[in-house]
């Protein structure tokens, strides 16, 4: 399945990356080749299956509700890039 | 003692003579110290060493040791972990450049629990970015040579946890596998890796790559070492609500046991054309090698094993691209642009932050993610991925454990699957339908090549039959001393 740079294009804004010329053409033929690849599924008939969204064999019980100190806000706050008072500062949305 | 020699006791050994007072965590750690001062410059498993850390808790534990206070195993006992693991106060960077510079807040459950058994973290190893790769190449800092041979690649994705022990660096690490990461390396430097049951060991504070397979494991020299790793980490921890509840058994009680009466399946699958012979012998032999310890070896079928990579390699990259859409440069790691906006800076930073593989699986997971695309791919891998489970469920009616090859080749060379994805994912063909079904899975030293590179003995068992599979992995290896070989550089 080969697909279109217009494709590549989609995919890249849809995963917030910036691509370049080079790196479109390289994806676009990379990705046609995994893809191809990955068609042998479709011999498969697996209309009647349960798909599996996890391997978890145990039980996953939720736990008690109980109130706990959370992270330190300045803490929290120390890695990032920008920052105003307890909050994390980002460039502007709107124009 | 040297540093070389003192380095060279199993985690039980030095256990033992910190127990006795012939040796103090202090020169154990000093010991581990001076080997990665005089190997890794060469073999380049760490990425960060924390000798004042590691100092500091060696001198705690010697002191709890006077005062009677040291009774864990593993007090005093120096390790070292996978860069995926949050260390408080420890830069932590899973191998990207997206994450320079990022100091954790908090440490992971596991090194929490590292920490209280005693044990002094001597650093954090390389790795492929993200956890992706199979040869360590894919760390965005530098790769991790193999310490049988320097010119080649250690495996992956934990590949500075399995050359630092096998290099004889540090006595123990963590790794993490996701489809594989613990086992392949291990097989390519003749160590014991071990990959838990889903849900064994906790993942809070780990880095996510694929939600639905991650675990986090062991990798040492001997089963033994292993064993006593993984004891101290598969604690139930409410703050993963993918931990499992059930205590763990005492993994060493049982060890000796042998294999006597055991039925351990031989799938016949995972023998492939095109797969070194070398490996499949080495394997062979150890199918007959647990016939004549008693076990009956049967050949079985996994008639889905075929559809496991195309399965892993549609569920693994959507997961990610899920997972890795919180590195958006707004609350940790590197932040470019912004001059022209918040959807600038996003585009921006995560094109400067992430490698190509990175880019590579986050495109493919996004696509098979897509409107249009969602059940063709993503859904259809989930139902397939139902089949081999069911494979693995039918298998285990009729055996205990099912004994394979690790991975197909022996050590590569650095660069030989670099250009091409495919070649490097076929890497993992015999360690992710482990991953994808959700079992335990462990790989030993089984012999080596003729040019003398070791071969790695895979074993799974059913969930939660961790003390099962090692037992068997320590009856093949009490009657080998594979693991008693250690590289010339070392």
């Amino acid at each position: 399945m080969k697909l279109t740079l217009a494709e590549v294009r989609h995919v890249a804004t849809l995963a917030r990356l910036s691509l370049t010329p080079e790196e479109e053409a390289l994806y676009q033929s990379q990705l046609s080749a995994i893809l191809d690849a990955v068609e042998q599924l479709r011999a498969l008939d697996t209309e009647k299956l349960e798909p599996t969204s996890h391997a978890a064999t145990a039980d996953v019980p939720l736990r008690e509700d109980v109130v706990e100190p959370s992270l330190d806000p300045q803490k929290a706050l120390a890695n990032a890039p920008a920052t105003v008072g307890t909050f994390f500062a980002v460039p502007s949305i709107l124009e | 003692m040297s540093a070389a020699e003192l380095t060279d006791l199993s985690i039980l050994e030095l256990s033992k003579q910190l127990r006795e007072r012939a040796l103090s965590s202090e020169e154990a750690t000093r010991a581990c110290l001076q080997q990665i001062e005089k190997l890794d410059p060469k073999v380049k498993a760490f990425l960060l060493v924390d000798a004042e850390g590691a100092l500091a808790a060696a001198r705690a534990s010697d002191e709890r040791r006077r005062s009677g206070g040291a009774e864990g195993v593993l007090d005093g006992v120096p390790v070292a972990l996978k860069d995926i693991m949050l260390t408080e106060g420890v830069e932590t960077t899973c191998g990207s450049k997206i994450l320079k510079g990022f100091i954790p807040p908090y440490d992971a459950t596991v090194v929490r629990l590292l920490k209280q058994a005693g044990s002094p973290i001597l650093g954090k190893l390389n790795q492929d970015e993200f956890a992706m790769g199979s040869s360590t190449e894919r760390s965005a800092f530098f790769p991790t040579r193999n310490p049988w041979s320097l010119d080649r690649t250690p495996g992956g994705s934990s590949g500075g946890s399995a050359a630092a022990v096998a290099g004889r660096l540090v006595f123990g690490t963590l790794g993490t596998d996701t489809g594989g990461s613990i086992r392949q390396p291990a097989a390519l430097t003749g160590t014991v890796g071990v990959k838990p049951t889903y849900g064994r060991v906790s993942r809070y504070g780990v880095i996510a790559f694929g939600s639905s397979l991650d675990q986090v494991g062991p990798i040492a020299r001997t089963v033994s070492d292993a064993a006593a790793l993984l004891q101290v980490i598969a604690v139930h921890d409410p703050k993963d609500s993918t931990s499992a509840q059930n205590q763990a058994p005492d993994y060493r009680a049982n060890l000796e046991q042998g294999v006597k009466g055991l039925k351990l399946g031989l799938p016949k699958e995972y023998f492939l054309p095109g797969m070194d012979p070398e490996v499949e012998s080495a394997v062979r032999d150890a199918a007959r090698e647990y016939e004549r310890l008693g076990a009956q070896v049967k050949e079985i079928s996994l008639p889905h094993t075929k559809y496991a990579l195309a399965t892993y390699y549609l569920i693994a990259p959507a997961e990610a691209s899920s997972n890795l859409a919180r590195y958006d440069g707004v609350r940790y790691g590197l932040r470019v642009g912004g001059s022209k906006g918040l959807a600038e800076m996003y585009f921006q930073t995560r094109a400067q932050g992430f490698g190509p593989e990175v880019k590579r699986r986050i495109m493919l997971g996004t696509y098979a993610l897509s409107a249009g695309y969602y059940d063709a791919y993503y859904l259809k891998a989930q139902k397939v991925r139902t089949l081999i489970r069911r494979d693995f469920a039918s298998a285990f009616e009729q055996v205990d454990a099912i004994i394979s090859p690790t991975s197909p080749v022996t050590a590569f060379k650095l660069g030989e699957k670099t250009e091409d994805p495919l070649a490097m994912y076929l890497m993992d063909v015999f360690t992710l339908p482990c991953n994808l079904a959700g079992l335990p899975g462990a790989s030993l030293p089984c012999g080596f090549s003729a040019s003398g590179l070791p071969i790695g003995l895979q074993i799974l068992a059913r969930p939660f039959d961790e003390a099962l599979m090692l037992r068997i992995a320590r009856a093949f290896e009490r009657e080998h001393d594979f693991f008693r070989k250690k590289p010339a550089l070392a």
